[in-house]
């Protein structure tokens, strides 16, 4: 079992769809003094078929200057990327061929109704009319449009012009979906029901490749995580293994009785069990920092009852990719 | 090609849908023009009835050309500095130059209708007597063609370089200037009396356009050289078509 486990995830990475290799962005100064912009450093990754792949990082991060490389709309400056073995600087025609891109900005064609929109996307695709037609209508139903589906777009909400978006980028089935912040600007409704069907999309085998500054969205969609900041990547990994890999990651809050003292020889007991990071003892609740939470709140409990300090709640937080960002960078991903 | 097919099909679409918009913005100014200069003032005798005949080849000129640049540069303009709609046909596939081809194709066709509409309009109205054997449609025709091209490529290169909050000043600044001094209301071999006024309007691609259509329209009335006027004429063409796709790629692809 374990062999062909690995075999798959050999073969996955040989058919890796998106194949990133040091790519850099280097922006020419305006001015001869100021010194150029680096939007990316150096990254790279691949992304194997039917993966849902996360980009995270603050705004600036490179988030969007790496999906517009990926996406032809940006000529790197080094390195290479690649989409179904297809170098996207040497063949973009090809590239464009195999993906679908759901821009930040409503770039939807204001001139046509929300029905030609799609039917001409797919015409630029060549696909034939009474295809385009049939999958037009799907689509349109599938993401709740059909009643408006013959008006023009200006006065669709923002969930509504990101349905429209997304519904276009599918209208020539493409390998690879790109979605570059998807849900920002959505109200928490709409965020999820957007969360619900990209999930229900990936389920179905399609490749997709998102870039957030939302940790959750992340954290709920994403198969593998890419952090970058700065231009350069941080980490890369499943959002589980990038929060467990958080020194200190888990927060385990007990609320806390007892005689003056105790708690204090408590605090000190609890430091020395594997796994502790840090104890911080407060007047009735002490926090403990650690690596993992297996077995330690047991643990806990013991020595407590040992010491005769009453517990009278206890609360485990699971590490946050907000934790492992600030653990990164040092700064919030917030800010 | 057939991506390039469906955009102009998309094209052909939005302004069949826009029809009358785009009408009475190619017929009124002509029309209006028709009928001060061409019929009014010829009244009134503050102008002489002649000249109607050198004034109509100058409208047509006009009409085509703005037309043509209109029709390439303000889509452009908003579109890449406003509204961002082009990254829907960028991510068409097909090769950037393919997408400003087809800008160019349809300014060139927009030019055409307006040609085809304005031609028979002011000709009725200023009761102008024409008489064109092949030798002439087949002249107006090539002039029509290279006209719209040169307009179209201008427009491109404008539509390219302007931010959208600018379009007001490209108008007032760079559009009057270039009709006023495009030869469109006077001959330009009649500008020899002020010869350094003559040597300085050939500058202007818009006085090669207006002087195609005055040899092709009117050759019995004085009109600049053939030569001068297809050489002006695919000169321009081809400088502002570089340019112009130089510019188109730099802001399509970062």
């Amino acid at each position: 079992m374990l062999t062909r486990g690995l075999l798959t995830r050999f073969v996955n990475y040989m058919q890796t769809v998106i194949a990133v290799e040091d790519l850099r962005k280097a922006y020419q100064p305006r001015t001869r003094k100021a010194a150029e912009v680096k939007a990316l450093d150096g990254i790279s990754f691949g992304v194997p078929p039917g993966e849902f792949f996360g980009l995270l990082g603050p705004n600036g991060a490179g988030k969007t200057t790496t999906i517009g490389i990926l996406t032809t709309r940006v000529l790197p400056t080094g390195g290479s990327a690649t989409i179904e073995g297809i170098d996207v600087a040497r063949d973009p025609v090809a590239v464009k061929r195999r993906i679908g891109v759901v821009p930040q900005m409503n770039n939807l064609d204001r001139s046509l109704t929300a029905r030609e929109i799609l039917l001409f996307h797919a015409e630029y695709f060549g696909v034939a009319r009474q295809a385009r037609e049939q999958h037009a209508q799907e689509l349109l139903e599938k993401f709740e449009l059909g009643e408006r589906a013959d008006e023009k777009i200006n006065g669709f909400s923002g969930g509504m012009v990101q349905r429209l978006k997304i519904a276009r980028a599918l209208m020539h089935d493409p390998a690879i979906l790109f979605l570059d912040e998807p849900t920002t600007g959505l109200d928490p409704q709409s965020r999820r029901a957007m969360w619900d069907f990209l999930h229900e999309l990936n389920s179905k085998g399609q490749t997709i490749f998102l870039t957030t500054h939302y940790m959750e969205e992340a954290d709920q969609l994403c198969q593998r995580i890419a952090i970058i900041d700065h231009g350069k990547l941080l980490a890369l990994d499943s959002p589980t293994a990038l929060k467990r890999s958080v020194p200190g990651g888990y927060l385990i809050e007990l609320q806390v009785r007892s005689e003056d003292g105790a708690a204090q020889s408590f605090a000190a007991g609890l430091s020395s069990f594997p796994g502790v990071v840090d104890v911080k003892p407060e007047k009735d609740r002490v926090r403990i920092y650690a690596d993992r939470a297996e077995g330690l709140l047991a643990n806990a409990m013991r020595l407590a009852s040992d010491q005769g300090v009453m517990v009278t709640d206890a609360h485990v937080a699971e590490p946050s990719l907000e934790n492992l960002f600030l653990h990164l960078t040092g700064r919030s991903l917030r800010d | 090609m057939t991506t390039l097919t469906a955009l102009l099909h998309r094209d052909l679409r939005v302004a069949r849908r826009d029809l009358k918009y785009s009408l009475l913005r190619v017929v009124l100014q002509p029309l209006l023009f028709t009928f001060i200069f061409g019929f009014v003032m010829p009244r009134l005798g503050i102008i002489q009835r002649g000249y109607t005949a050198m004034l109509l080849p100058g409208i047509l000129g006009l009409s085509m050309t703005l037309s043509s640049m209109q029709a390439v540069a303000l889509p452009l303009v908003i579109e890449f500095g406003w509204t961002k709609e082009i990254e829907d046909r960028l991510l068409a596939p097909i090769r950037i130059s393919g997408i400003a081809i087809e800008k160019l194709i349809v300014g060139i066709s927009q030019a055409i209708i307006a040609g085809l509409v304005v031609l028979p309009l002011s000709w009725l109205l200023m009761g102008v007597h024409l008489s064109l054997g092949w030798w002439d449609v087949g002249q107006l025709i090539l002039v029509a063609f290279l006209s719209s091209w040169l307009f179209a490529a201008f427009g491109m290169v404008v539509g390219t370089l302007v931010e959208p909050q600018q379009i007001g000043l490209v108008f007032n600044v760079l559009l009057a200037p270039m009709i006023f001094f495009g030869c469109a209301y006077y001959p330009w071999a009649t500008l020899q009396v002020v010869p350094w006024f003559q040597a300085v309007v050939l500058v202007n691609p818009l006085v090669y356009a207006n002087e195609g259509f005055r040899l092709a329209l009117t050759p019995q009335l004085p009109h600049m050289s053939p030569w001068l006027v297809y050489g002006g004429l695919l000169v321009f063409s081809l400088f502002f078509t570089w340019v112009g796709m130089r510019k188109f790629a730099r802001r399509a692809v970062d």
